[in-house]
């Protein structure tokens, strides 16, 4: 009897380790279950924006600064407006901002240069797990989207950016919590020195509070809209659409 | 009219044999549904850590900085799928799966505690006894697992000094040390909990200590799993899921 039990809990076991591995895939699959689990992710978002307010991201001293910051994503542009940007040091280049705004700005970076600046030694967490730490300086992005003036409907910041993975181009979107957040700022100088292109050039975001796929490089148009649906998969950004990423990168 | 008896008869204690109480219905659901949970959160976690399998200390840490642990020199991928969660490569669905699933790890431990603190069943029956601490009584404790005599009788109602110890390290250190460095890694968290910072040394000390964690866990789990199997697999299971255990024969304490 003890026999015949013991080879009933065996077989269970057995059973239920291989139902968990299929089932695990099977619900992956299941949009109802990836409908819950993407049900959490407004909820860390809530959660995390009633924890923090507008608490600021760690800022550090340069002696804690990375000897080496990882450059990630694309390392070049390919398209030709950019190339011949580039040989000029950007130069004639102008960031567009518009949609919904009252004034549409076409902004040269001298006049990004001589706005107010800030300068913030910060982390750079990338969503695979590695961190470094860089010092950024740039306008405040509440203070560029102040000089075009936002309509009152404007509820997301897109980022549309010069790089492409294959045929699409990279792009990014926060909200306007994020977008008026006193550390999110369009840096343009890194580590002492105008961005590289690896790491961004001319312009890149930096928005400290979330991960890294979500400081776009390259940054060439900032358009306000009212919602993210019906821009290219209408999930807010390229890894967001891709591959399925959080919009939400808080965590 | 005979008066009650001022001191009424108690029933016998139990003895070897005796079929008892053994677990709250609570414990037992929270058993099961923590034991579902954290090996969604471990196979979903190996897949996150797939994406970047080095670990390093201090605030920042990336490909060009010293590790102290590199499982890439292994293989590029070194947890395979059938470990992980989903078992082919997808950074994006694992954290889906692993950020959804920590909210009902960490509230149902949160929950489990609570209720563990304020019926003081975590002080009875988990945390040791200063007696239980002495090196002589852990010695003899040790001695005795190590030849597979575990207590008999009455004495199996309570918990030894080193289940004790193993459970108290899970409910009190594993657990809330893996949800303490799963936050410290978020770059939101660490704006609205700096302290978070200080106490685990930076963002990747959190990272390489929740895969400390993790690891503990794990091996937390085997020896429980052995335990299981030693101490008798269908008593142990019954008691876990209905409450009911049927107390081993008394043993004698002789050398």
């Amino acid at each position: 009897m003890i026999v015949n039990r013991r080879k009933l809990l065996g077989m269970s076991a057995a059973g239920a380790g291989g139902l968990l591995l299929g089932g695990c895939d099977a619900l992956n699959g299941s949009p109802g279950f990836r409908e819950a689990l993407t049900g959490a992710e407004s909820l860390t978002m809530r959660t995390q924006r009633l924890l923090m307010g507008d608490a600021l991201a760690r800022e550090f001293a340069e002696a804690e600064m990375s000897q080496h910051f990882r450059i990630n994503g694309n390392s070049m542009v390919a398209d030709s407006d950019y190339r011949r940007d580039a040989r000029t040091l950007f130069a004639n280049w102008s960031l567009q901002v518009d949609g919904l705004v009252a004034r549409s700005l076409s902004l040269p970076l001298d006049a990004l240069r001589s706005m107010p600046q800030r300068t913030q030694i910060t982390r750079h967490d990338c969503v695979e797990g590695w961190s470094a730490i860089g010092k950024w300086q740039g306008p405040q992005l509440g203070a560029v989207l102040a000089l075009a003036g936002l309509l009152p409907s404007a509820r997301y910041v897109v980022f549309h950016c010069a790089d492409r993975f294959g045929d699409t181009p990279y792009y990014e979107s926060i909200d306007l919590i994020d977008a008026f957040h006193a550390q999110t700022i369009l840096a343009w100088w890194m580590n002492g020195a105008p961005l590289t292109e690896g790491h961004g050039a001319p312009l890149r975001l930096r928005v400290e509070r979330q991960l890294g796929y979500k400081q776009a490089k390259f940054i060439m148009r900032i358009e306000l809209r009212e919602t993210l649906a019906g821009l290219y998969d209408g999930k807010g950004g390229y890894w967001e659409d891709h591959s399925g990423y959080q919009w939400y990168a808080g965590i | 009219m005979t008066e009650a008896p001022a001191n009424p008869v108690s029933p016998p204690p139990p003895k070897g044999g005796d079929l008892v109480r053994r677990h709250s219905l609570v414990t037992r659901l929270w058993h099961w549904f923590n034991a579902v949970v954290v090996i969604v959160m471990l196979m979903s976690g190996l897949m996150i850590f797939n994406a970047h399998p080095r670990l390093y200390w201090g605030q920042y840490g990336a490909n060009s900085d010293p590790s102290w642990l590199d499982l890439g020199q292994l293989a590029a991928v070194p947890f395979p799928g059938w470990i992980t969660i989903p078992s082919q490569y997808s950074l994006a669905d694992a954290r889906l799966w692993h950020l959804g699933f920590a909210w009902l790890l960490a509230v149902s431990l949160l929950a489990y505690l609570g209720w563990a603190g304020l019926s003081g069943r975590l002080w009875r029956s988990l945390i040791p006894r200063p007696a239980e601490l002495r090196p002589a009584h852990l010695w003899h404790d040790i001695s005795q697992h190590a030849r597979l005599r575990f207590p008999g009788g009455a004495a199996a109602l309570s918990y030894n000094v080193l289940q004790k110890l193993a459970y108290a390290g899970v409910l009190l250190v594993l657990l809330p040390g893996i949800v303490l460095t799963g936050l410290g890694m978020s770059p939101a968290m660490d704006a609205a909990w700096p302290w978070l910072l200080d106490l685990l040394g930076g963002r990747q000390s959190a990272r390489s200590l929740h895969f400390v964690c993790a690891a503990g866990l794990v091996l937390f789990f085997l020896v429980h799993i052995a335990m299981v199997v030693l101490a008798g697999p269908f008593n142990e299971l019954r008691s876990m899921l209905s409450g009911w255990y049927r107390l081993p024969p008394e043993r004698e304490n002789a050398p």
